[in-house]
């Protein structure tokens, strides 16, 4: 695969991981703290209704998290298509 | 020893570790002003970043209005921390591969455009004008409570040192100083929480807490949350945990707005400006996870104070006779912050859902009631509640409704000053570069000596202190709502270009502006509309906070649709934007 090859496979990856990433953070933010928060309240988490909780602190982490494994995700994918710094 | 002596303590000790870290970080070149030499380390970015994140408004003001709206507060806790996502992914590590000064700097090259450049510069300049208004607020507020000195006194000290540091370390000096700050206001907010929570619940993560069960007194053996939205519905308030009820907000505004806060924060010009201090593309994203992490332990804490602070609330005063309300709330008293109209004179303090008196409290000099209470000059508002209650006393008054120690009192005031400073400095150097680097320098007189340039940068630091100061002095609304104002500035105005800049090669210079231009002008007519003369919200009910979302959309559109009608950019500039998606190749921050 020549040079510009890889570098526009690169992107295609690149964008891709995002949107996964990105359907996730709507998912638990608009999905599960929004729009389906009064169905998920009539479920439990201890004394949490579970849209309560998502919506005050379930999606937080969450977007912790998808940070963190994006981070790593193209920090071997820049390895891999030998653009890193 | 007293709280006040502890605070001139706590307050003195805090500032004479900024005010050192600012003077071992002195600056001589444009360099260490606008980018703190490129070199900051992705943790200590990260430390730095929440701490000129997380302003007045996250540390005095976020827990108080969470606190009376329940559920809905959730648009500022998802709000606020979803836009880091948008950030780590979709511009940290473009902007820094970009490698330039500021965010006016990006738009002005990518768009081949010295207008573009100026219609990003004036949006920098008034999103960060908006918000630093509530910032010199906060400080003001922190300081007539425990110092007992005049708001207005409060302004202005908090003026002098914030000029002083960022006046003399430019960026580098600022970065420094946040890495201090957060610690300081992190603990100050820890403490208090961990202390309320052990209390009420007996778990000292108040995260898991305020999910627990109540340990004593007569709701001992209740969930805390289960008991909190039967005693709102007790006193005509919606559920706590209910979304959308009688009295709340609808579906349609609370998706508007969190959105409005999230692409807001992504597109506010002082946290972007912070990935130009990181040296390589990976740790601007590195830094933009720990910025988040480092956000989250606070966001995450917020919430928990909220409840335990509306439980003891309406616990310790709600059908309590005057004479014997606690202490915290008759010290409270006297800023007006919190007050009571006996209006059915029983002298045993009522609340209930709805107002209590017309305006802002305004104390009658001099006089006492029946019960002693201090007496106000307002009207009374129809309906049983008796109690006004500012949302900003929520975070501070706390720890002397739970008790705690005299210092643990004085370090929140410390804490509250370090986010409002830290938040300030941050802007304040955004719209100094603003003047300095993007009109003056790129503009005006491209010879221009580095000598001269920090000459100037410093004047406009002082320049934009004495602004901000006014806007303190004389606030537009209160500090939340102001500051949320500005996230839809910013989502209106930057997001969609920065975003059509990196992902696509078509958009140009005509769209750009006209995008810009369309977006934050429909923006700031609603907000004007709606909050200074008193029209509705008559966009499909969309609040003024949340309808920078709109504008988002049809700066989108209108980039989009003009972009396509008019010639593509040049070459060189379609080759740039291919450059800044692969992260090799990017050198230090540069300003030609």
């Amino acid at each position: 695969m020549d040079h510009k090859a890889m570098r526009i496979e690169y992107w295609k990856k690149n964008v891709r991981l995002m949107a996964v990433l990105l359907t996730i953070w709507a998912v638990v933010s608009y999905g599960c703290g929004i729009l389906f928060v009064e169905v998920l309240n009539t479920i439990r988490l201890g004394g949490f209704p579970l849209g309560f909780w998502f919506a005050q602190q379930g999606s937080i982490y969450t977007f912790v998290i998808l940070i963190f494994v994006y981070v790593y995700l193209m920090g071997k994918m820049d390895r891999k298509y030998d653009v890193h710094e | 020893m007293s709280i006040k002596m502890w605070t001139y303590i706590m307050v003195g000790l805090t500032f004479s570790i900024y005010l050192t870290i600012a003077w071992l970080s002195r600056v001589k070149d444009t360099k260490g002003f606008y980018v703190a030499g490129g070199g900051v380390p992705p943790i200590a970015n990260g430390l730095a970043t929440a701490a000129d994140w997380m302003s007045a408004a996250s540390f005095i003001s976020m827990a108080g209005l969470i606190s009376f709206m329940g559920y809905s507060g959730a648009i500022y806790l998802m709000g606020w921390t979803g836009g880091y996502v948008l950030l780590a992914l979709l511009l940290a590590p473009y902007l820094r591969k970009f490698g330039k000064f500021t965010v006016p700097d990006f738009v002005g090259d990518r768009y081949y455009s010295n207008t573009a450049r100026v219609v990003a510069l004036c949006c920098a300049i008034f999103a960060s004008l908006t918000y630093v208004a509530g910032q010199m607020r906060g400080v003001g507020i922190v300081f007539s409570r425990f110092l007992e000195v005049d708001v207005n006194t409060g302004v202005v000290i908090g003026m002098i040192i914030v000029f002083f540091y960022a006046g003399l370390g430019g960026m580098k000096g600022i970065t420094w100083t946040q890495v201090a700050q957060y610690c300081v206001l992190i603990l100050a907010f820890l403490i208090p929480a961990v202390a309320i929570s052990l209390k009420i619940t007996g778990n000292p993560i108040p995260q898991l807490g305020f999910g627990g069960m109540i340990t004593e007194g007569s709701d001992a053996g209740q969930w805390l949350l289960t008991t909190l939205d039967a005693l709102n519905k007790d006193l005509g308030f919606a559920e706590y945990t209910q979304a959308f009820g009688p009295g709340s907000k609808s579906m349609l505004d609370v998706a508007c707005i969190t959105l409005a806060l999230m692409v807001g924060t992504a597109g506010l010009p002082h946290v972007i400006v912070r990935f130009y201090t990181v040296p390589t593309v990976k740790a601007a994203r590195v830094s933009a996870g720990y910025a988040l992490l480092f956000i989250a332990i606070l966001y995450t804490t917020a919430p928990a104070v909220s409840a335990f602070a509306r439980y003891n609330m309406i616990n310790s005063l709600n059908n309590v006779a005057y004479a014997e309300a606690p202490t915290w709330f008759t010290n409270w008293e006297k800023t007006a912050l919190i007050a009571w109209m006996d209006k059915n004179n029983d002298g045993i303090i009522q609340y209930r859902a709805g107002t209590s008196m017309i305006g802002k409290p305004a104390l009658a000099a001099g006089q006492t009631g029946p019960v002693g209470q201090p007496v106000y000059t307002n009207q009374l508002a129809p309906g049983a509640n008796e109690l006004y209650v500012d949302n900003d006393i929520m975070v501070l008054a706390n720890p002397e409704i739970a008790n705690l120690p005299a210092w643990v009192i004085a370090l929140v005031a410390a804490g509250g000053l370090a986010a409002a400073l830290s938040t300030a400095s941050g802007l304040l150097l955004v719209i100094a570069s603003s003047i300095s680097h993007d009109l003056y320098y790129r503009i005006i007189n491209r010879k221009a000596s580095e000598q001269r340039r920090l000459t100037i940068g410093r004047i406009m630091i002082g320049v934009a202190v004495i602004v901000a100061g006014y806007f303190g002095i004389n606030p537009p609304g209160f500090v939340a709502q102001v500051v949320a104002l500005a996230f839809g500035l910013a989502a209106s105005s930057f997001f969609p270009v920065l975003i059509l800049g990196i992902f696509t090669t078509r958009t140009n210079r005509e769209g750009a502006i006209a995008g810009m231009i369309c977006g934050i002008g429909f923006t700031m007519l609603y907000i004007v509309q709606t909050k200074f003369m008193g029209m509705g919200n008559w966009f499909l009910g969309i609040s003024p906070e949340g309808i920078g979302v709109v504008g988002m959309l049809i700066n989108f559109l209108v980039t989009v649709a003009v972009s396509s009608f008019t010639p593509p950019p040049p070459a060189e500039i379609q080759e740039l934007v291919e450059s800044v998606r692969t992260p090799r190749g990017a050198g230090a921050a540069v300003d030609h």
